[in-house]
């Protein structure tokens, strides 16, 4: 493998601090959001590691109630804001999404360094909030008790929130300008790698929803200071409009969080399996139905929150329409997979951790969407179970997954392959043995967001905690070998997979203009054998 | 992209019709017209809006893509009123849930 690191790349082009904060490489500004969502991830996961402690025991002994409400309201705040939604398009995607479409950069770059810059805006709004006493509303900020009961920092979460909004909506639109208008001659549509199709229906939703949960939770925000009546009763308003505005966002919103990693695992199989993906076109547009169909269903939240039962029968049947492109992207990979090539690297590993999570958290998914039993298991474990199969199992396994294929591609440098297995394999059973006992525990009747809980629920919390502990070492050990692979791992040379894919064709690092030479496309990626491409064989 | 250079009285004329409206949606306010209440007061904003995204924002000028862009944004605010709409129009139909 002949090895191409020497010579200028967008990580030796400068190094001063400055050189950093004012760049307009889109790499360089990918690296600045891997640092502060990493910074987020671990922030969240320690908020976390507090709430599965107090759990340990079914007394409130370790912290006060009061306390731990606001331990769990800031473990969905910055998991969810400032870890999930940015992980994968701003890092990976950020890095990927012009070396993909054959650019030098992406259509905005000004605007990237900006939307950078508002999230840790953001960000600093909520570490204000978490250190001058945090919120306990819970990261869904329900009215009328975030407008008139609580006495927590509200406004300053919620700016925060509505600040990061912005820096969605513009890499939202970056994206979209960017798959529209410079893809390189040759790069039709339908040749352009999965993993851009799902960025650009994740582009979509980030562009048509974030501008509502920034409203909403700016409303509450203008209730709350200045006592205009939204959504307190008492006022005039209507609590329940709160939860249609909050919904309307955060349920795609998930599909923000899930769609890029299924981009990634589409990546991963076809380059693990040395096959085209089975069905491209159908893997393509369910990206795109999930991002449709995903702004139909929020009313699946409010079951029993008082909405109306006949809403509640469409949004439910809605739902149900949502596990069609799901499926079908599962059925897809698996055919892919099927008499595959397949080689267990540790990016497959994760590939593999995830098609079998999502699945379970996407059909568990379907027992919540049914009007009946959701009654049953609303506000229990059973919720917060299926919520972290999808996004702990199927959107981190995803991240991870992503970030071990193209770490050699963004570095330069291989990383250990035996502990990046055995971290995978620590990753998938701290997480199921986390997880799903909690599926058991809330069937049983265990309310979540509660300090204390009935002792006969001790074994499942035990358990879980247990499991919490390996999934937080699982996470430890990849950030110690990414970052000693940093100086001492073997150079990766172009393409250390054999993967094919305009990225895999540049060096690696790349370099800061990412090529030399405006690239030509004849065919899409990933074609590994063509004898398949004009139907002949098998 | 070319950009259309439109004359200054043009957005003074928008101005001055923003502000009408404005003083519009005040006097209404004196005006109890029951159910309308609501209608009148989000007719007058949406005529307000709609002159800030075709005059100001220069979407009369724009390309057919952009008007795609802006129309499905509105698609997309009527999905959420429709939707809500099936909630809140649905809570008396069954016997015995509240209201
Ligand atoms: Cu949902």
């Amino acid at each position: 493998m002949e090895i191409t690191t020497v010579g200028l790349n967008y990580l030796n082009n400068g190094y001063g601090l400055k050189s950093w904060l004012l760049t307009k490489d889109h790499k360089r500004i990918a690296i600045l959001y891997l640092l502060s969502i990493t910074g987020f991830f671990f922030l969240g996961g320690f908020f976390a590691l507090l709430i599965r402690l107090e759990l340990l025991t079914p007394a409130a002994d370790m912290v006060q109630p009061d306390t731990y409400n606001k331990l769990f309201t800031m473990h969905g705040i910055v998991m969810v804001f400032f870890f999930l939604i940015p992980s994968i398009p701003a890092t990976l995607g950020n890095f990927l999404l012009p070396i993909m479409v054959g650019a030098k950069d992406l259509a905005f770059p000004r605007i990237n360094l900006l939307s950078w810059y508002i999230y840790v805006l953001g960000g600093a709004f909520t570490v204000v909030a978490a250190a001058t006493g945090g919120v306990d509303t819970g990261w869904t900020f329900y009215a009328p008790y975030s407008t008139s009961a609580s006495n927590s920092h509200v406004i300053t979460a919620g700016l925060g929130i509505f600040i990061t909004g912005f820096s969605s909506i513009l890499t939202g639109l970056n994206f979209i300008v960017t798959t529209h208008r410079m893809r390189a001659p040759g790069l039709t549509w339908f040749r352009l790698p999965l993993f851009v199709w799902s960025m650009y229906a994740t582009s979509l939703i980030m562009i048509l929803g974030t501008p509502v949960i920034a409203i909403t939770v700016l409303l509450v925000a203008v209730e709350r200071g200045l006592h205009l009546g939204i959504f307190d009763p008492a006022l005039g308003g209507d609590p329940i409009l709160f939860q249609h505005l909050f919904w309307f966002y955060s349920h795609p919103a998930v599909y923000i969080m899930i769609l890029p990693a299924m981009g990634v695992i589409s990546e991963i199989v076809q380059a693990f399996t040395r096959k085209n993906i089975f069905g491209y076109a159908f893997v393509a547009f369910s990206s795109l139905a999930i991002a449709i169909v995903g702004f139909l269903v929020w009313g699946h939240h409010l079951f029993v929150a008082g909405q109306s039962t006949y809403a509640g029968l469409i949004f439910s049947i809605l739902s149900f329409f949502v596990a069609i492109p799901s499926a079908v992207k599962v059925f897809n990979w698996t055919a892919t997979i099927y008499k595959g090539a397949v080689s267990w690297d540790s990016p497959m590993l994760y590939a593999f951790g995830f098609i079998g999570l999502f699945t379970i958290g996407g059909l568990t998914g379907l027992f919540l969407a049914t009007m009946g039993l959701d009654i049953h298991v609303h506000d229990t474990y059973f919720i917060i179970a299926h919520f972290h199969y999808v996004m702990v199992g199927g959107a981190i396994m995803g991240y991870l997954g992503g970030l071990h294929y193209w770490w050699p591609k963004i570095t330069g440098r291989m990383y250990p392959e035996g502990w990046a297995k055995f971290a995978a394999l620590t990753v998938f059973i701290g997480f199921n043995l986390t997880f799903f006992p909690q599926f058991i525990v809330g069937y049983l009747g265990m309310p979540r967001r509660y300090a204390m809980y009935a002792p006969e629920f001790q074994v499942y919390n035990v358990l879980s905690t247990a499991g919490a502990t390996v999934l937080g070492a699982g996470y430890v050990i990849p950030m110690i070998y990414f970052i000693w692979s940093l100086k001492n791992a073997p150079l990766a040379g172009n393409d250390p997979w054999g993967a094919r894919g305009l990225e895999w064709e540049i060096p690696s690092p790349p370099p800061t203009e990412n090529f030399v030479v405006s690239p030509i496309v004849t065919e899409g990626t990933h074609q590994y054998a063509p004898s398949r491409e004009v139907g002949i064989g098998h | 992209m070319s950009g259309h250079v439109a004359p200054k009285t043009m957005y003074y004329a928008v101005f001055l019709a923003l502000l009408a409206g404005t003083g519009l949606t005040v006097a209404a306010a004196f005006f109890d017209m029951g159910a309308m209440n609501n209608v009148v007061m989000l007719a007058i904003a949406s005529i307000k809006a709609l002159l800030v995204i075709l005059f100001f924002m220069h979407v009369r000028w724009s390309t057919r893509l952009t008007w795609v862009v802006v129309a499905s944004g509105f698609f997309w605010l009527l999905i959420m009123f429709g939707l809500t709409m099936t909630d809140y129009f649905s809570r008396g139909w069954v016997e015995g849930t509240w209201r």
